[in-house]
């Protein structure tokens, strides 16, 4: 479709940011900051990515080491209270949450590498190429990726290594239908015959002008897929799925079930903690959303 | 809705479908040693062994048995549950009612109150009604819903004693006709409040940006310019807005069934999820495996609804 606009075309909206991709994606980041939401998720993101990075410097001792009595309510020293075996809870968090956002990071790179290949491909080669590739996509979509995953970890048994590579070779069909249709309305557009005009190759000419700026809405899902992957993990690590070995928010969920009646703050924590992982990335994916798509936002 | 669309939806379900038995086939194989191990347990004596190899043809080769185990299926045999000791379809059919009871109480609620809510938000637009709904949607859609179901424990059952802890029934207490009806129903309020509350968020949120979205529009303003009231153009508004709705609830089912599993796990609701658990820790793989198609199959169906449901609805949608 020649003259078709693309859902999310950063090029076409302000002619200043026209000339370098750089800058454009300079002005979007400063631009987020414009919108509550986009707000509130850069600080909500950030501010749990301080915590997995400092971790080992917030939490007062080792995660798994009993360091006070047990079942202790919050006080001074355990500033969210102790465990059943007496381990420092907020250790727990802030390691927990290093896991889970490691995670999160993780299978969201694999599904991104995994979802941008399988778009662009079977956008630009078009034809069977196309078609059998959307077939695959939508096959994996409808296979519900919490069940397979604690099919195959109960057969398994539990690992975030599996957990990894289970979570990227099911969530990518969101991100390559994205990045399908956004090549798809890329491909007509003068600049691109441009590049054509000028003797680039098929390869530079999808690599260099088509890819770049089909990447934005992917960020997008990116960071909402984000998300679900926490929850994904707190889920499993809820029905005694997660790694013994590492603590996650999960786990320590998992953990509180027993001790529902006795000790509240084994629940509140951890869970406060996975839901504000999750307000964050998914405000982030709406301010991003705000920011690069400027006419779905309301 | 034309036959022809109908026709050529259903084709495309068949190779979905048939990837799915592949799918839960290569996963049998997957188990670490035999799969007569996976479908047996890890206790069984030789001779069961040899038996369960001979029954799904394990000592065939790979294509004659995925050839089996498809025909197995497609009878209704899933194997036996070697915790039970029956038929792995007749020990989820056992628990299926009560799983079919909490998800639908619960759609049902996330749908209605979901459009109402999205409705009134989008009525308020930014005043402060709209901003709370939405910012309480947000929220809702963030809490992982065990989380949620424990915290509504927590405070609801634990402290005030207003609803039963866990359980579909008062065991102490057995009732029969009316009284049994008020008894479930007492003990699915608050799971099926928590089940809905994630979908309940999402529908609200869609229905407002949908409707804010089509209040702009050149049909709205036609209606208004008539003098039509506006209680009127809201429903008019959301027909072509539930449109997209409808789209992505029935495309999140598999999201949903394991939010009603987790949520029946913090409240011992007797249906699939507590059997999920069980049989994880019995490590009763047949049961998994049979789960996993079930739900697979539902989630296929599900879209299938939704699409047909689409197409009904929407004339537009053909196939070229």
């Amino acid at each position: 479709m020649p003259g078709s606009i693309p859902a999310f075309d950063i090029n076409s909206r302000s002619p200043a940011i026209l000339g370098s991709r750089v800058s454009a994606s300079r002005v979007g980041l400063f631009r987020i900051l414009r919108s509550g939401a986009g707000r509130v998720g850069i600080v909500l993101t950030c501010g749990l990515v301080a915590v997995a990075l400092l971790a080992s410097r917030i939490a007062p001792a080792d995660p798994f080491a009993s360091v006070g009595p047990p079942l202790s309510s919050p006080t001074l020293a355990h500033p969210m209270g102790t465990d059943d075996l007496g381990r420092d809870l907020l250790s727990g968090v802030a390691h927990g949450t290093r896991t889970s956002l490691l995670l999160a990071l993780i299978v969201s790179v694999l599904t991104g590498f995994i979802g941008v290949i399988v778009g662009a491909l079977a956008a630009w080669e078009g034809g069977r190429v196309d078609d059998a590739l959307i077939r695959v996509t939508e096959f994996v979509q409808v296979v519900p990726r919490f069940f397979l995953a604690v099919i195959v970890i109960a057969l398994l048994g539990p690992g975030l290594d599996r957990l990894v590579l289970l979570l990227a070779l099911t969530s990518w069909p969101w991100i390559a239908r994205v990045v399908r249709a956004e090549v798809l309305s890329l491909k007509q557009q003068e600049f691109v015959e441009a590049a054509r005009s000028l003797g680039a190759g098929r390869s530079r000419v999808l690599l260099r002008e088509v890819l770049p700026n089909a990447l934005p809405p992917v960020v997008v899902v990116v960071s909402l897929n984000a998300a679900s992957v926490i929850l994904i993990e707190a889920g499993l690590s809820f029905l005694g799925l997660g790694d013994p070995d590492v603590v996650s928010l999960g786990y320590l969920a998992n953990n509180a079930q027993r001790f529902l009646r006795v000790a509240w703050w084994m629940v509140a924590f951890p869970g406060a903690t996975i839901a504000l992982a999750v307000l964050g990335l998914n405000l982030l994916g709406d301010g991003l959303n705000d920011v690069l798509n400027p006419r779905g936002a309301s | 809705m034309p036959s022809r669309y109908l026709l050529r939806r259903l084709a495309q379900v068949l190779p979905t479908v048939v990837g799915l038995l592949v799918l839960n086939f290569c996963i049998i194989h997957l188990a670490p040693g035999d799969p007569s191990i996976a479908l047996g347990g890890e206790h069984g004596d030789a001779a069961y062994y040899t038996f369960l190899r001979a029954r799904f043809g394990l000592d065939r080769p790979l294509p004659e048995q995925l050839l089996t185990y498809i025909t197995n299926v497609l009878r209704g045999d899933l194997g036996t549950s070697f915790v039970h000791g029956r038929s792995v379809a007749a020990v989820i059919a056992e628990r299926l009612p009560a799983t079919l009871l909490l998800v639908s109480a619960a759609l049902a609620l996330s749908s209605v109150a979901g459009v109402g809510l999205g409705a009134l938000a989008a009525r308020h637009g930014r005043r402060p009604a709209d901003v709370t709904i939405n910012a309480v949607a947000l929220l809702g859609y963030a809490i992982p819903s065990f989380w949620l179901g424990q915290m509504v424990l927590l405070a609801l059952a634990v402290g005030t004693g207003l609803f039963p802890v866990q359980g579909m029934t008062d065991a102490r207490d057995p009732k029969t006709g009316f009284g049994y009806m008020l008894d479930v129903l007492h003990h699915l309020a608050l799971p099926a409040l928590v089940l809905a509350a994630n979908e309940l968020a999402l529908t609200t949120r869609l229905v407002r940006t949908g409707l804010l979205e089509a209040l702009g529009t050149d049909y709205v303003r036609a209606a208004r310019a008539k003098g039509l009231p506006e209680g009127l153009i809201i429903r008019h508004a959301l027909r072509n807005v539930m449109l997209p709705v409808i789209t992505i609830i029935g495309s999140r089912a598999g999201m949903f069934l394991s939010g009603a599993v987790l949520v029946e796990v913090v409240f011992a609701w007797p249906g699939l999820g507590r059997l999920l658990l069980s049989s994880l820790l019995a490590r009763d793989y047949p049961i998994l495996l049979g789960m996993f198609l079930l739900i697979s199959l539902t989630v296929i169906l599900a879209n299938l609804i939704t699409d047909l449901a689409y197409a009904w609805l929407d004339p537009r949608i053909r196939y070229q």
